[in-house]
């Protein structure tokens, strides 16, 4: 009875614990790969397309603003439930961690656009015009001078993505995606198995802590 | 070689320069001077092509640059070098990368690039200063990397806007410097964007007066400060104000000639038969001319019209201080 109570024994508790923060790396991993390649184009799309940018364009700027916030408009489990039927025409299925990727991919793509829109825009206007003085074409300024001199900014919007993405893949737990937040919710929460949701929860903070000290030492790094 | 005319650039009804015409000749060094706000920085982004003109022509070295398509203004572009105000470096950058920056969009080889860099920095005498970021560099070494950069390309035209606001007067000096040795070793027309008459006086052949969008008076600068009822030449030459004097008339005196006898305060003394009191002075050269401007005290029961004459055959224009037009006059400058 008491076993119950507490739950599984310390000594085999890794046993579930480590498939899982595997999964949740795995997931996380897959979906800032899409979140980088996506979001990078589209905030220097929604930068460069505003007044001042390399290429303003009213009207552009506005549709993509506009897409990009319907991203952030959901809180992220009604947003994974309201695009359920976009999520089994891509991937085929609404379970597992296949299927929590779609809606982590649509949150972390809009969600990263905007911070790297707002890392672009602290570099300062002069810069863009001794670029176009010095006779280089837009794509050579977006390369040589707004994503250098951006790059302290961009890593720590990659940081704060990154663990934002480690939160949405323990809310994509509900929907069976495994990984360290279905863990919690079934074992812990569900089972009162108080040794998984300590775990767990230890495991959660020591991986945020880590993630968002190497992104403030990279940082501070970058900056000269 | 630049040529404008007829330029005019507004930002829907604000008219910010409203037809300018001028032009700056081979191995020049022209100043556009002016109060903040006269429409200086409109001007220099025009000129480099930042911005285009609502109307009215632009040409270096005979090229029409204004109705060039996007494509080949960018290669335009690459005729004028332009120093900002405030070096705008890439704080990312080491100043050697800083420079070779429009020498990467040319798509110079590396090993070229390398050698061009290392040129340019010791021309600006910055070579040991090549791997250090502009932050572990002074305002004055920032904006000589600025001035590399700027030529780096080999412009025909240097676009100088603000680049010595805010340098300690070491600095200034030097970038002054640097300015003359292009126009003397390599020929380079350029257009000094400034609001400080010291840096006019030292480099600029010619200055134009920038005021609510137009030029309201030009000229070369050895005319301009010779000029009596001229704004400018007040701006140019300031005369400290002179201590009261009681027994003394007051006059202002203003070299007229371009060259005026070093001795021409004791000739005058003589002339006269009476002391003449300096009570204050600007003389100095500009290239080969002379320019001056003093104030001096006289005694008060001699001729007007014999001191005038006096001055006059001496190459200096002489008029006495009427007290309320002396205000007047230093309010305008």
């Amino acid at each position: 009875m008491t076993a119950l109570v507490l739950g599984t024994p310390w000594s085999e508790v890794h046993t579930l614990l480590l498939p899982a923060l595997w999964q949740t790396l795995l997931m996380v991993v897959i979906v800032m790969s899409i979140v980088v390649s996506l979001g990078l184009p589209l905030g220097l799309l929604i930068f460069n397309t505003s007044p001042r940018g390399l290429a303003p364009s009213p009207r552009v700027n506005a549709s993509i603003s506009w897409i990009a916030n319907l991203g952030r408009s959901l809180p992220f489990l009604v947003l994974m439930a309201a695009i359920i039927p976009f999520t089994r025409l891509v991937v085929g299925t609404t379970i597992g961690i296949r299927a929590a990727i779609i809606p982590m991919s649509v949150a972390g793509v809009a969600f990263f656009a905007r911070l790297v829109e707002n890392a672009i825009r602290d570099v300062p206007d002069e810069l863009l015009d001794v670029g176009q003085a010095s006779g280089g074409s837009r794509w050579q300024i977006i390369r040589s001078i707004q994503l250098v001199e951006a790059l302290p900014g961009l890593v720590a919007a990659l940081t704060l993505n990154l663990v934002a993405m480690i939160e949405y893949s323990a809310i994509a737990g509900a929907i069976g995606a495994g990984g360290l937040g279905y863990l919690a919710v079934n074992y812990g929460y569900q089972q009162f198995d108080n040794h998984i949701m300590v775990s767990c929860i230890v495991l959660l903070i020591v991986l945020v802590q880590v993630i968002q000290f190497s992104g403030d030492r990279l940082v501070r790094a970058l900056v000269h | 070689m630049i040529e404008v005319s007829g330029l005019t650039k507004a930002y829907g009804p604000t008219t910010v320069l409203d037809g300018i015409d001028f032009s700056v000749g081979d191995a020049q060094i022209a100043a556009i001077v002016g109060p903040s706000g006269a429409g200086k920085s409109t001007l220099a982004r025009c000129i480099n092509l930042l911005e285009r003109p609502t109307g009215g022509t632009i040409s270096v070295n005979g090229q029409e640059l204004t109705s060039l398509s996007r494509r080949d203004l960018r290669a335009a572009r690459r005729q004028i070098g332009t120093v900002f105000q405030s070096a705008s470096l890439l704080r990312r950058l080491t100043a050697a990368q800083n420079v070779a920056l429009p020498l990467r969009y040319v798509g110079l080889a590396e090993d070229e690039q390398r050698d061009r860099v290392r040129d340019l920095l010791d021309r600006v005498g910055l070579l040991d200063r090549a791997n250090h970021y502009p932050a572990q560099l002074s305002g004055g070494q920032r904006q000589r990397v600025g001035l590399a950069r700027g030529l780096a390309l080999c412009p025909s035209v240097l676009l100088s806007d603000e680049a010595t606001s805010g340098l300690d007067p070491d600095a200034t000096r030097s970038i002054l410097r640097l300015l003359m040795e292009l126009r003397d070793d390599l020929g380079v027309t350029i257009l000094v964007i400034t609001h400080e008459m010291d840096v006019v006086r030292t480099v600029a052949d010619a200055v134009a007066h920038l005021d609510h969008g137009r030029i309201v008076e030009h000229g070369a600068v050895g005319d301009v400060v010779r000029r009596s009822d001229s704004a400018l030449s007040q701006a140019l030459l300031p005369l400290p104000p002179a201590p009261a004097e009681g027994v003394r008339r007051t006059w202002r005196l203003r070299y007229s000639a371009p060259t005026v006898d070093p001795t021409w305060l004791a000739q005058v003394s003589r002339a006269l038969h009476s002391d003449v009191a300096v009570l204050a002075a600007l003389v100095e050269e500009h290239g080969t001319d002379q320019v001056g401007r003093l104030t001096v005290g006289l005694d008060a029961s001699l001729d007007e019209r014999q001191v005038a004459a006096t001055f006059a055959a001496q190459g200096i224009l002489a008029s006495p201080v009427v007290a309320g037009v002396d205000e007047l006059e230093r309010a305008i400058a």
